[in-house]
């Protein structure tokens, strides 16, 4: 791997260096990377604007510019399932905000450097891991012949993994994880000077985290909702593994959608939910950005 | 902070089971048929279908990402050290792009562009290039959408690494000790980049033997999308493999976090030195 690496680094430099002084090997060196990303992302990006504005005449062929599939997405079982997103996103990223800060803040105060490093690697670990084995792993677990659900007798207490709760159980197992990672730094930039001046000046505990420490970590923590609620809402793969359908989900709709399965001259109703989509992320990343430069400024 | 300690161990202990119960229900999901203890869910997977194939293809997909996403970066990233601060905010943009786009809706238009191919261009040349990158033995498609999607994993870690050098300064000094600008780039700074690269790949190579969401639309069938294929009619078999790559993806991911916690003293104290 090193070779071939190396062999792209150099390429560039000393003929651009010969030719036009120090200046070109940059724009050399970071072109094909354009290029690619122009390919690979761009176009399809550009093709699913495109289409989402665009409907296709069935008997003559020709295609003209229209609102309909976008209003089409915002209306009946395609709006249920954007709203269906946006409430198990909202719902699970803010249940793992607050577990997530209580777990980040039990290991940040503990005595064993150990635990802390054990935590924080296996947040790491688990973060970046959802998807199909997760979802087995909750099907084996909690579903209908599930270990715990048949030796607890769970279905006749009225549980059921393959619904909105479920799904929001087995969401917690990346998302807490991932607000652990996010809310560490900041947990530990509250310095023990606060807590202190707090005390002296007759603070309770409960006042200090009211007044001192929450307007602190506030926009860490927001920060963290808005990356827990983008990363639950764009989840794909552990949903269809696991509910097939059962749950009205945004991700469930385009996947249904681009397998053919819309009526007729709503063909491209997919990628005008994906814009939909689209347009929340981009949001959802408007607010973080901000977030996130502004609580850096306190750990600084 | 004494009297907060009960509450902590019951927060840790909660935790503890949360994450553990899963995996552990898992494990005697797949041992346990009808009471008694049986390894085969494990003995028999290789002998699967699509097992081999799938696995292979997973491994190739995850090989030439990770080779294609490297090539690209690395000279860009270092490049960008070296010069061109107009540049950087660009290449920035770039990286975070794909976050704004999630799998599906990525998905949805690459499925958009495939459909041009019989639609627009099936009289011309261009539509062999159409049928090639999507060759069901190696489909050169998946390669390109996981590069873009590794893009902001790979940004960071390699941003991460070229952090903690000081790339302008290791570059004049391998340079005033008479190497070339290529040995100074190869024997200089890429083997001080070697914890982000192998970062970088680890991430790449968890990325793609994971993902489901891209393959299984696009009609392909790597590992991920042959788990769920499967978990129809051998439900046993689905989890025992879920198992199993999830302790690999956690040993791979383990070996890094400790790669990376040996590295980080280290490089904070050649930090200190290399920047006055």
């Amino acid at each position: 791997m090193t070779a071939t690496l190396t062999g792209a680094t150099e390429a560039p430099a000393p003929v651009a260096e010969r030719r036009r002084g120090r200046r070109t090997p940059a724009w050399l060196a970071v072109a094909p990377l354009l290029v690619v990303v122009a390919v690979a992302f761009g176009i399809p990006a550009a093709a699913m604007l495109n289409g989402a504005f665009t409907v296709k005449d069935q008997a003559t062929g020709a295609t003209s510019y229209t609102m309909a599939n976008l209003t089409g997405s915002l209306q009946g079982a395609y709006l249920t399932a954007l709203l269906g997103s946006v409430e198990l996103s909202a719902v699970s990223a803010a249940v793992a905000t607050v577990l997530g800060l209580l777990l980040a803040q039990a290991v940040v105060t503990s005595r064993f450097r150990a635990l802390r490093e054990a935590v924080l690697t296996a947040s790491g670990v688990l973060a970046n891991f959802g998807g199909v084995p997760l979802a087995f792993a909750f099907v084996a677990t909690l579903g209908n012949s599930g270990v715990l659900t048949q030796h607890l007798g769970l279905k006749d207490m009225g549980w059921d993994l393959y619904s909105f709760s479920g799904l929001a159980l087995v969401y917690l197992y990346f998302l807490i994880p991932l607000m652990v990672l996010t809310i560490t730094p900041a947990l530990e930039g509250l310095r023990t000077q606060w807590r202190e001046a707090a005390q002296n000046n007759g603070a309770t505990h409960a006042q200090y985290w009211r007044h001192v420490a929450l307007p602190v970590l506030a926009p860490s923590l927001l920060g963290g909702f808005v990356l827990l609620f983008g990363s639950a809402f764009a989840a794909y793969a552990t949903a269809a593994a696991m509910v097939g359908s059962s749950v009205p989900l945004i991700t469930l709709q385009i996947a249904d959608a681009l397998s053919g399965n819309v009526l007729v001259g709503q063909e491209n109703v997919a990628l005008a939910l994906s814009l939909d989509m689209v347009l929340i992320a981009g949001l959802v990343m408007a607010v973080y950005l901000p977030l996130q430069r502004r609580s850096a400024r306190w750990l600084a | 902070m004494a009297r907060l300690t009960p509450g902590r161990w019951a927060v840790l202990g909660l935790a503890a089971l949360y994450f553990l119960v899963p995996l552990g229900a898992s494990v005697i999901f797949s041992v346990d048929v009808n009471g008694s203890i049986t390894f085969d869910a494990y003995s028999q997977i290789v002998g699967t279908g699509g097992f081999v194939s799938s696995l292979v293809l997973a491994l190739e997909l995850a090989a030439a990402t990770i080779t294609l996403v490297l090539l690209l970066m690395v000279p860009a990233m270092v490049a960008l050290r070296l010069g061109a601060p107009r540049l950087r905010p660009v290449v920035e943009v770039v990286c975070a792009l794909p976050l704004v786009v999630p799998p599906i809706a990525f998905v949805a238009g690459i499925s958009t562009v495939l459909k041009w191919g019989p639609d627009h261009f099936s009289r011309t040349p261009f539509f062999q290039t159409f049928v090639a990158i999507q060759n069901p033995d190696f489909p050169i498609v998946l390669v390109l959408a996981y590069v873009v999607m590794a893009l902001p994993f790979v940004h960071r870690a390699l941003d991460a690494g070229l952090r903690a050098i000081d790339v302008p300064t290791l570059v004049e000094a391998a340079r005033s000790c008479g190497a070339s600008r290529t040995q100074a780039l190869l024997q200089a700074v890429l083997p001080n980049l070697r914890g982000a690269l192998l970062n970088a790949s680890f991430l790449t190579l968890a990325l793609v033997l994971g993902e489901y969401t891209v393959a299984h639309l696009l009609g392909f069938q790597p590992f991920a999308v042959w788990i769920v294929d499967i978990s129809g009619s051998q439900a046993q078999m689905s989890v025992a493999v879920s198992v199993l790559s999830l302790l690999v993806t956690w040993a791979l991911l383990l070996v890094l976090a400790a790669l990376g916690g040996r590295r980080a003293p280290s490089r904070t104290v050649s930090r200190g030195m290399t920047t006055p």
